[in-house]
Formats: structure tokens, C-alpha cells, sequence
């Protein structure tokens, strides 16, 4: 019989409580057990302190405070570089210790899933080998992007379920002189930021009660292997990921949801790249301009690269066909940068998005051309010699 | 474009030869993972993003597989598996499927053996591959370039104009570079190379692109051999 309290609460007020007994995965945390029993490989255990949360099957995931090796992005690093100063920001703001690897490659799946120019056995030795090199320093591996945490959940699941494969990845470690180490966690960086937000809450320089925004959460994230997504009671009632809606309501931010919340934004690995009409459209029309018309945000909080990506630089071709477009585009780790009074462009670097912000700075009163003017000293300061870089005591406001 | 699922266009390709291609899939070890049959319900394509933009549907790749229908699959192999956009939002599936999964799985052995429908979709990837094979990190700050992104706006132009001192302007010092996205060690750049010559990565590479397959090759065997390997990609 239908419950007479499913007649009078609303879908949104309704809480899921998911019971770990009840899930149809085995838990991954007593195989990996049983496997660094067998002798199979070594487990990489969370360094304390950590928090624990829950995942999509309440299960309970430990994620790491400090002593955190950044498997940082390419496409971050690369093209929208403030998003990964920002995570390293955070960590120096709050007094965390964190190594920032060079002995690291990308993970080499967005080149897999756009060309299949690879196979698992090279996917899942690129993964083991990044591991293994965290393993060596003694920090624990927190992962940037969303698509290498969700490749590495696969490489994981692949690991675990076939014997051969796991015997020709520790041969190919062994030649190059590592030993076959796998994560207690496969950590997302968004997921240190949800753990941390009460902590970056209580250092918030900058109001945010004033501010709506959407977020759209990463495929790779929730969907691909999504077992290890973080889920909590107070996010929509257990039934979405919890990460980046949290931390914006920490901040104080009103999160507005929009009916295509679920899609993808449209990155599409090789389209992206080579065939960016399809990543246009499909950014445009079923994610920005669903989220103009339905919920009117001053910003749009994603926490992925090819989200980032997609959901900002497609907006610019977008406006000359008159799209409802215009709604500029940060990681949850600028945001909570910015909130802490992060400076815009040395940290944020928001030069190298697309979309326009400085509507959104100026809500936050934030005063943006005196801050491009303090950036652009600083590179001409470069430009005429006078100094190498900046160091990170300048921006350690 | 709409997709002809006809066959007519295949009809000269032997049966036996993509019936071999059918079973290479079928072959991987991933391959019972992804595949456990079908409701033929279409709650993937309701998901599917490429659905909403081509004619293509997660649901056809595998009620084929499921169905086994040889045909139609080396129809999919060229005609469709290129538009998928690997968001894996299709791992919705009631029956635990996973339709993205089985297209990674094709695509693979379309690239594996060389196929002119592969070739074609790669076309103007090279790059791509080269940076991710070459450098370790896959796309650099140097690939923007406003030629290469002209409908991504002004900016791209002052990044690539400002590129070398912007970079400076980095507060990380391991992202003070242009050419990689971050500085990866010689070490590190050393062991992945044995990774792709460990894994047979590069046999693909050939297959499909053999100009690039021998800018790598000279310039992996000459690290290599510096640092004292004596590897050969042949
Ligand atoms: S693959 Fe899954 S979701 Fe798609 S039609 Fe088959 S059973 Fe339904
Ligand atoms: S992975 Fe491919 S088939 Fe699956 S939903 Fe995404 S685009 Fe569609």
C-alpha cells in the first residue's frame, strides 16, 4: 500500500536512505582486503586524518585531509590553469601539507576514450605506475579530473576482476622497478573540497548569501563506476551527488536546480577536439540556456576539465546566432578560492575562460579592474626581466 | 546524416572477415562485463547525448552485440561508433550494460586493424596522440592557438600571444611551461614509453596513422636509447 506521507511530501522534501546491505556491488574495500591478503598487490591505505562519508550505497568512504599527492589534469593544467592553482590554494590557505608531483603523466583516457588508440593493459599500466609513484613519496593520491578518477575506478574494477590482467601489469611494473600498489579510495579532489567546506566556510572574506547558481556534475564523476560517488541526506535527499551543491551551500550560495541536470555537458573526448559543432550545440541548448530560462544563475559551478571546458568556451559562437548565453563558468575550487579572497586573476586566472565574469565580481564587490591591473604589473615585470614568476607567499593573501 | 543500416554499402565485405572483428570483441576481457543482454527497453538512448544529435543509438550497439548480428555490427563499426561521446551516461542501463563500454571495445579493434572508417575519424588527431605518447600529458598550453580554436573567442588570441609570460605568471612552479602542461620528469617520460612498447600501443598507432607512427618512433627510440634502452618499436 502507498504510505499516506508519500500524498503530502513533495518529491524534493524526501530523503533516500540507501542500506549497504542492500547493494548490488560487492564492496570493493573487502576484495581489495582479500587481494593484499593473497599477496596480489599492496593496498595504499588513507594517511590519517581523514574524513569518512558515504557513498552512492552508503558504504563508507574515507577521504584524506593532508599529505595528498595532486594527480593533477591536463586539460586544467593545460587550458584552464586557475582551476588547478586554486585546489593547491585551498591547501596552502588552510595550512594542509600536499606534494605537487612531476613525476606524474596524465592518465592518458581522454586520448583512450576519443581515438581507442590504446588498450587496458597500457591504460590500466599508466594507472598502476602514477599509483605506484604516489605510493613512493608517501602522499596519497587525490585525483583532478573527473574522467581520470572515473577511468581509474574502471582500471580498478578491471584489476580486480581479471587474474591475467592484474599478472601483466605487475610484470610490466616490475620492469620498471615498482611494485603493484592500489588506493584504499579512488579520491576526487571535489571530494576533499566537500569534506573541507565547513573549514572553508569559516574563512569566507566574501558574502556569497546573494548568489544563485547551477552546477552540473561530471559523468565521469557519478556514472562511470558510480558506486564511489559521494551522496549525502541534506543534497537532495540522497538521491544525487552530494559534491559541489554542498560546498556552494556552505558558502551560502542558493543552488537552483534545472530539469537536464543528469546530461552530459557535451565534451564528447574526440568532438571536442575535432568535431565541435555536436559539444556546442549540445552545451548550449540542453545545459546554458535550460539553466538561463528555468533558473536564472549568476553562475555556473561544474567540477570536471572537459566540463569546464565544454560549458565555457562553447558559449562565444553560441551568442552570435543569439543564443541565451552569457553565464560564466568556475570550478568549485575557484569558487571556494574566490570566497576566501583569492585574487581573481593570479589565482583564478580567469583570462583564460571564455565567458565574461566580471558581472559576477562585481555582485560579489569585488573590485576586478584593479585586479587585472595588479596582474598585468606583475607580467610586465616578467616581460622586462625584473622577475622569473610568482611565488606563492605574493598570493597567500 | 542518417545511417544506413541496410548493409547494401557492406555487402562486398566477406562475412568471415567481420565476423573475425565480432569476435575480436567478443574476445576482450572486458567484453562480459558490458554486455548482459538486452531489454531492447531504450532507457540508454534516453540518456545518450549523441542520440539527441545524430543518428545513433546506444540501444542498437547492443541489442547488435546481443543479437550477434554480424552485419549489422560491421555496419556500427564504420557508420556509428565514432559518435558516441563516451560520457558512459548510458551505464543507467536496467540491465547493466554498458553500451559506451562496447563502443570503446569496437572502436579499439577498428583502430587495431586499421580500418578506413577509423582512419578517417582520426584524421586531424594526430596531434593529439603525439603530445599524450610523446610528452606525457595529453593536451598542452601551446595547442591554443586561434586557428585551432576560432569559435572559442578573443581570448584564445591573448593567451597564445601573452602564452610564455602567462605561464610564468603561474603561482605552481611544476605549471611554468608551455609545451607540456606540467613538467614531467625525464624518468617518468622513460617509463611510459616502455609501457607503450610493453603493451603493443604503437602497433596501433601504425595501423592507423603511419607518418605519426614513425615521428614517435624516432623520437621515443632516441630518448630511450640515451637513457640507455636498447628498445625498438618495429
Ligand atoms: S542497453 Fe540497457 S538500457 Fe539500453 S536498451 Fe538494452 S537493456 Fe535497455
Ligand atoms: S557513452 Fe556513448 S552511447 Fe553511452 S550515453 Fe554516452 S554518448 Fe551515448
Amino acid at each position: 500500500m502507498i504510505p499516506h506521507s508519500a500524498l503530502f511530501n513533495k518529491p524534493k522534501d524526501r530523503t533516500f536512505t540507501p542500506d549497504p546491505s542492500q547493494a548490488p556491488t560487492e564492496d570493493y574495500h573487502d576484495i581489495l582486503d582479500q587481494l593484499e591478503k593473497e599477496g596480489e598487490w599492496e593496498v595504499h591505505r588513507v594517511p590519517e586524518p581523514y574524513i569518512e562519508v558515504k557513498n552512492k550505497f552508503g558504504r563508507t568512504k574515507k577521504v584524506p585531509v593532508e599529505q595528498t599527492w595532486h594527480h593533477k589534469s591536463c586539460g586544467q593544467c593545460g587550458h584552464i590553469p586557475g582551476y588547478s592553482t586554486s585546489v593547491f590554494w585551498l591547501n596552502r590557505k588552510l595550512g594542509l601539507d600536499y606534494n605537487d608531483p612531476t613525476d606524474q603523466t596524465s592518465c592518458t583516457a581522454w586520448n583512450y576514450y576519443a581515438s581507442a588508440t590504446s588498450n587496458a593493459p597500457a591504460q590500466a599500466a599508466v594507472a598502476m605506475r602514477n599509483f605506484a609513484a604516489a605510493h613512493e613519496t608517501g602522499y596519497f593520491p587525490i585525483i583532478h579530473c573527473a574522467t581520470s578518477f572515473g577511468h581509474y575506478k574502471e582500471v580498478r574494477q578491471q584489476l580486480i576482476h581479471s587474474p591475467e590482467l592484474r599478472s601483466q601489469v605487475r610484470k610490466i611494473l616490475k620492469k620498471l622497478g615498482k611494485k603493484l600498489i592500489m588506493p584504499e579510495e579512488v579520491v576526487h579532489y571535489s571530494e576533499w573540497v566537500h569534506v573541507m567546506r565547513d573549514r572553508i566556510a569559516e574563512h569566507q572574506v566574501i558574502p556569497m548569501d546573494h548568489i544563485a547558481a547551477t552546477i552540473h556534475p561530471a559523468c565521469h564523476y557519478h556514472k562511470l563506476v558510480g558506486e564511489d560517488a559521494i551522496y549525502a541526506p541534506e543534497v537532495y535527499g540522497n538521491q544525487r551527488s552530494a559534491i559541489i551543491t554542498s560546498t556552494l551551500q556552505s558558502l551560502g550560495v542558493d543552488v537552483r536546480d534545472y530539469s537536464t541536470w543528469f546530461d552530459c555537458c557535451g565534451f564528447g573526448f574526440r568532438h571536442i577536439l575535432v568535431s565541435r559543432d555536436f559539444s556546442r550545440s549540445f552545451a548550449v541548448q540542453r545545459k546554458i540556456e535550460v539553466m538561463k530560462e528555468e533558473a536564472d544563475p549568476d553562475i555556473l559551478i561544474t567540477h570536471d576539465t572537459g566540463c569546464v571546458t565544454t560549458l565555457d568556451q562553447s558559449q562565444f559562437a553560441a551568442k552570435a546566432h543569439d543564443k541565451n548565453v552569457g553565464l560564466p563558468v568556475m570550478s568549485d575550487s575557484q569558487i571556494a578560492a574566490l570566497a576566501m579572497g583569492a585574487h581573481p586573476y593570479k589565482v583564478l586566472q580567469l583570462h583564460w575562460h571564455s565567458t565574461d565574469s566580471k558581472p559576477f565580481l562585481e555582485k560579489l564587490g569585488i573590485d576586478h579592474e584593479k585586479a587585472w591591473a595588479e596582474f598585468e604589473q606583475v607580467v610586465d615585470e616578467i616581460k622586462a626581466g625584473e622577475r622569473q614568476s610568482v611565488t606563492w607567499e605574493e598570493v597567500d593573501v | 546524416m542518417s545511417l544506413d543500416l541496410s548493409g547494401r554499402q557492406y555487402a562486398h565485405v566477406d562475412y568471415d572477415e567481420k565476423e573475425r572483428l565480432f569476435d575480436e570483441v567478443k574476445g576482450d576481457l572486458r567484453y562480459d562485463e558490458y554486455l548482459y543482454g538486452c531489454y531492447e527497453c531504450g532507457i540508454c538512448v534516453a540518456a545518450c547525448p549523441s542520440a539527441r544529435f545524430y543518428d545513433f543509438s546506444p540501444r542498437k550497439i547492443a541489442q547488435t552485440m546481443a543479437r550477434e548480428d554480424v552485419d549489422l555490427f560491421y555496419t556500427l563499426l564504420n557508420d556509428s561508433v565514432w559518435d558516441c561521446s563516451q560520457c558512459f551516461s548510458c551505464d543507467v542501463c536496467p540491465r547493466k550494460n554498458s553500451p559506451g563500454g562496447l563502443i570503446t571495445l569496437m572502436r579499439e579493434v577498428a583502430v587495431k586493424n586499421g580500418l578506413a572508417s577509423a582512419q578517417e575519424a582520426l584524421e586531424g588527431y594526430g596531434r593529439v596522440v603525439y603530445k599524450i605518447m610523446a610528452t606525457g600529458t595529453q593536451v598542452s598550453p601551446d595547442m591554443l592557438q586561434a586557428n585551432a580554436f576560432p569559435d572559442w573567442g578573443p581570448h584564445v588570441k591573448d593567451i597564445a600571444k601573452n602564452l610564455e609570460y602567462w605561464r610564468k605568471a603561474l603561482p605552481p612552479e611544476s605549471m611554468n611551461t608551455t609545451e607540456t602542461s606540467w613538467q614531467v620528469d625525464d624518468k617518468t617520460i622513460i617509463e611510459l614509453y616502455l609501457i607503450w612498447h610493453m603493451t603493443g600501443v604503437m602497433d596501433m598507432i601504425k595501423e592507423v596513422d603511419e607518418g605519426l607512427f614513425m615521428i614517435l618512433q624516432d623520437v621515443m627510440e632516441e630518448k630511450l636509447e640515451d637513457a640507455g634502452y636498447d628498445v625498438s618499436f618495429d
